[in-house]
């Protein structure tokens, strides 16, 4: 799962039978420092109630479709929860694997 | 599964319903050194994993589905362990 924030709306006419009555929202993801990062992408809204510049989480692949009411749709990206508060401790920085024995 | 460390936690009160009951964390996955490190991402909590710790997670939907016992469940990555050595040669 990701954390993104939204930063629009996109409408769509004419698209798979299956997405009919489906919001998209145009997102960009974040970093840890909250910061956007990539390309903005279109996810579709699976808890119904995130607006426009909510940071929320969503989640990809197949799990995505599984979020809105037709699960068997062609969707890779969906919001899955609004975000109230992110906590990251900054003082973690160590992040490598050193080869033998290393106890946690 | 990757090995990853625990470095936040998000609080979220609107949420799809098959994420109620889990804890979400951020977790930064861990790499060899001279290896570029793979971006952190967000993994939902079956057990008591504390920032700072180093877990196990997994990234795949049918296993989340089995752990969380919900047919459907939009969930792909989970911590389902928490390490207390490794050994690499």
């Amino acid at each position: 799962m990701l954390l993104g924030k939204i930063v629009g709306t996109a409408i769509a006419t004419i698209k798979t039978p299956g997405l009919k009555g489906v919001k998209l929202l145009v997102v960009e993801l974040l970093d840890n420092n909250l910061a956007p990062f990539g390309n903005r992408q279109i996810a579709a809204d699976g808890v119904q109630q995130a607006g426009l510049n909510d940071i929320v989480f969503l989640v990809r692949a197949r799990e995505a479709a599984l979020t809105l009411a037709e699960t068997f749709v062609p969707v890779d990206l969906a919001v899955v929860g609004v975000v109230d508060k992110v906590d990251i401790d900054k003082s973690i920085q160590d992040f490598e694997l050193s080869t033998g024995y290393s106890r946690y | 599964m990757v090995i990853a460390k625990v470095i936040g936690t998000v609080v979220s009160t609107t949420k799809h319903p098959a994420y109620t009951g889990y804890k979400l964390q951020v977790v930064q996955p861990l790499h060899l050194t001279g290896q570029s490190p793979d971006p952190s991402f967000l993994a939902l909590d079956s057990l008591q994993a504390g920032v700072g710790d180093t877990v196990l997670v997994m990234r795949e939907g049918n296993s989340a589905r089995q752990i969380t016992k919900i047919k459907d469940a939009p969930i792909i990555s989970m911590i389902v362990g928490i390490l207390d050595a490794v050994e690499i040669t």
